[in-house]
């Protein structure tokens, strides 16, 4: 089994502490696993990417083949679209609905989500809003790899919960707590 | 033991196991990492590792050879541009040889993702005459360091190690050993003095082990060839072209791994004899497929880059690698339409952005005007909403081509340069407008670090005033403002007196990256709790 994931957003949004989570999670699982970022010029508020590869097999390329990316997880609607000759025909975009906009000619947000919309499949929530109503305004993040976690199939939801407390451990246990509530949001929202 | 690593710290944990006493680096993406990874290792700490960063890549270079004189094994770090930096030192530190292993990185960007160009250090080997190693993962990244500290040692030369961004910025699962000990202090016996009488017959010795390096490469475990049956094209594969080969292809191909240089033309003619073609895949430029195209004669198909079956320019992806081997390209959607580029820009807040406020305030008044720029965060200053600069060519270019086209009758003439890079490559440019009186304005852009890379230290910390004076920029001529918007009215009033002045004069607007001014922040917090 394999799956390949890109993650993305804009520079800042905390997509490496998704990848971190997901890479911690499969390393205990013993799952092969290759996770490509780009570092530098392009964190300062740009759009970033990681690609993220697991793999029950031996993996080679660190980077996902065009068509061929099981799931892109998004911090940003825009961002989300970015990546469509990466994703699989049969695969999933889990992105938040709510768009970043510090650039002049960011696209007319209807037909954003029109063409988000008409993607064969789509799960989008405000992570924003619902991280917020979760009492942790900063783990939207967390609320899209819940979101996400149904989709990544190769590692389940008690794998990636766990990997969460391992990741924050060093910052208490109030934080721990506070990103699993935030990813379990997302885990029911995902239901829906 | 397994650990989840970079490939960045792959080579650092690589370096510190096999015994290394110091690594010596300038940051520079996509190399920034390994020296990071070192200077909060506890081994290296224990051991009293040296990993302080450098002012920049030449003088990294020849701390490292005096080390290795002494007898120690030493680690030089840099992003490609910077081999161009330390080329002098590099070239013949192949010369003189080295005594104690001698390691020197070169991270290759191709693509560009954060440089201004996409050179090939492997040309770098090949110019100084001394052994590649180019690893295809991990793996081999943290393995191939004692391989070629062994090497370097074994031949008494230096060592380049080259890597490239998707493998320095990539992480894997990487078995690791436990660390070595380190080489006691042996100072070389024989005179490193590169007189022309000397350096003649040092230069002949180094011609005498190319021998021994082709030898090496022949003998690598980094090196192999796969066969399958009834294959007709022989695939060469380079470093981590490899990875994006075996990806498309499996065990189903005719593969030359190449990854320790240099390879002998033996070697590629036996593999081109198997085949009835060669296909050339290495990420950079087309280092090899242009020398193996010399050695197979003009009637043997040899393709590659150079003929189009690869991108000229570009980093290898696996679908233009499955362009190349003719592999059909599966469903794929189409490029969405509602898209815009995101390009980077500096931070809200960052004190770059109140520096080019005020210039372009100021300069507006000056029909002629133009900004030299440099190579650091606020190179982003040429982007809207300031569209500021009309030039980032290399570390420190800003002071030289301002003087440059000030001494062509450009006024007003202005250079911006970051803390870091003025010390890096611009104080030497600054002397020559002091000798010149030459009609510049120098705006220091100072946050206290080094920016782009992260936030490292900064080599000229609180001696930047010191540095200009006594460079000998007229000391009325130095000045200091904080880039805050309330103090425009200041730094405005500063920058229109300093550019109505006819000589050289330096602008140091100082205040701290707000990147690593929140670090700070949350760790005097921390530290705070945890004295309570």
């Amino acid at each position: 089994m394999k799956k390949d994931i890109i993650l993305c957003g804009v520079g800042g949004q905390g997509i490496l502490s998704i990848a971190t989570i997901i890479s911690e999670a499969a390393t205990e699982a013993g799952i092969n696993l290759k996770q490509a970022e780009v570092h530098g010029m392009s964190q300062r508020g740009g759009d970033v990417q990681s690609n993220l590869r697991l793999s029950t097999e031996k993996i080679y390329s660190d980077l996902i083949a065009q068509g061929s990316a099981d799931v892109v997880i998004s911090m940003e609607p825009m961002e989300s679209l970015r990546y469509l000759p990466y994703l699989a025909k049969t695969g999933t975009i889990v992105t938040s609905s709510k768009p970043f906009i510090n650039i002049p000619n960011y696209p007319e947000e209807e037909m954003l989500m029109t063409e988000l919309d008409a993607m064969p499949s789509v799960v989008k929530l405000d992570i924003d809003s619902v991280a917020k109503d979760a009492g942790n305004a900063r783990g939207a993040n967390m609320v899209l790899l819940g979101m996400a976690a149904p989709f990544i199939e190769i590692l389940t939801v008690e794998q990636l919960r766990k990997a969460i407390s391992v990741v924050f451990a060093r910052k208490g246990e109030a934080v721990v707590e506070a990103n699993l509530k935030a990813f379990d949001c997302g885990v029911e929202a995902s239901k829906k | 033991m397994k650990q989840l690593l970079l490939g960045d710290e792959a080579i650092a944990l690589g370096a510190i196991n096999a015994g290394l006493s110091g690594v010596y680096a300038y940051p520079g993406t996509p190399s920034t990492e390994i020296t990071e990874f070192i200077q909060g290792n506890k081994v290296a700490k224990e051991r009293g590792i040296h990993s302080r960063w450098c002012t920049n890549e030449k003088t990294a270079m020849e701390a490292a050879l005096g080390m290795s004189y002494a007898g120690k094994r030493t680690l030089v770090c840099m992003k490609h541009v910077g081999m161009n930096v330390c080329a002098d030192a590099f070239v013949n530190s192949a010369i003189t040889g080295v005594n104690g292993g001698l390691i020197v990185l070169a991270a290759d960007d191709p693509s560009m993702h954060s440089s201004q160009n996409e050179q090939d250090s492997r040309f770098y080997g090949k110019f100084a005459m001394i052994p590649v190693f180019e690893p295809s993962n991990q793996q081999e990244a943290y393995d191939m360091v004692a391989s070629a500290f062994d090497l370097s040692e074994a031949l008494k030369e230096p060592v380049l190690l080259r890597i490239v961004t998707r493998l320095a910025h990539s992480r894997a699962a990487v078995e690791v050993g436990e660390p070595m000990e380190q080489n006691a202090l042996n100072v070389a016996k024989e005179s490193w003095v590169l007189l022309p009488g000397i350096a003649r017959r040092k230069y002949a010795e180094l011609l005498d082990k190319q021998a021994a390096m082709l030898s090496a490469s022949e003998k690598s475990i980094y090196n192999k060839k796969e066969q399958a049956q009834g294959q007709k094209l022989g695939i060469v594969a380079c470093g981590i072209a490899y990875n994006y080969v075996k990806e498309n292809v499996g065990d189903d191909a005719n593969i030359l791994k190449v990854s320790q240089y240099p390879i002998s033309p033996e070697t590629i003619r036996a593999f081109a004899k198997e085949n009835e073609a060669l296909l050339v895949v290495e990420d950079g430029q087309p280092v090899m497929e242009e020398a193996i195209a010399g050695m197979v004669g003009a009637d043997y198909p040899v393709k590659g880059r150079l003929t189009g079956d690869l991108p000229r320019t570009g980093e290898l992806t696996p679908d233009n690698v499955a362009v190349a081997l003719g592999k059909p390209a599966g469903p794929v959607f189409d490029n969405a339409k509602n898209v815009a580029g995101r390009p980077p820009q500096l931070c809200q807040g960052c004190g770059h952005r109140d520096v080019y406020a005020a210039l372009n305030q100021v300069l507006a008044e000056y029909p002629d005007y133009r900004i030299f720029g440099d190579i650091g965060c606020y190179t982003l200053g040429a982007l809207p909403p300031f569209q500021a600069l009309a030039s980032c060519v290399d570390m420190g270019a800003s002071i030289t081509m301002a003087k440059g086209a000030a001494d062509a009758g450009l006024y007003p003439s202005v250079a911006v340069i970051g803390d870091s890079t003025f010390t890096h490559s611009g104080m030497t440019g600054l002397l020559d407008a002091v000798n010149d009186n030459s009609d510049i304005t120098v705006v220091i852009s100072d946050n206290l670090t080094t920016g782009m890379t992260g936030g490292q230290d900064s080599a000229g910390l609180n001696k930047y005033e010191a540095i200009c004076k006594g460079l000998g920029v007229d000391p009325e001529h130095v000045r200091v403002v904080v880039p805050l918007p309330k103090n425009m009215p200041e730094i405005t009033r500063v920058l229109k007196e300093e550019i109505e002045y006819h000589g050289v004069s330096v602008i140091i607007p100082r205040r701290e990256c707000i990147q690593t001014a929140a670090r700070h922040a949350r760790e005097a917090k921390k530290a705070k709790e945890a004295s309570k």
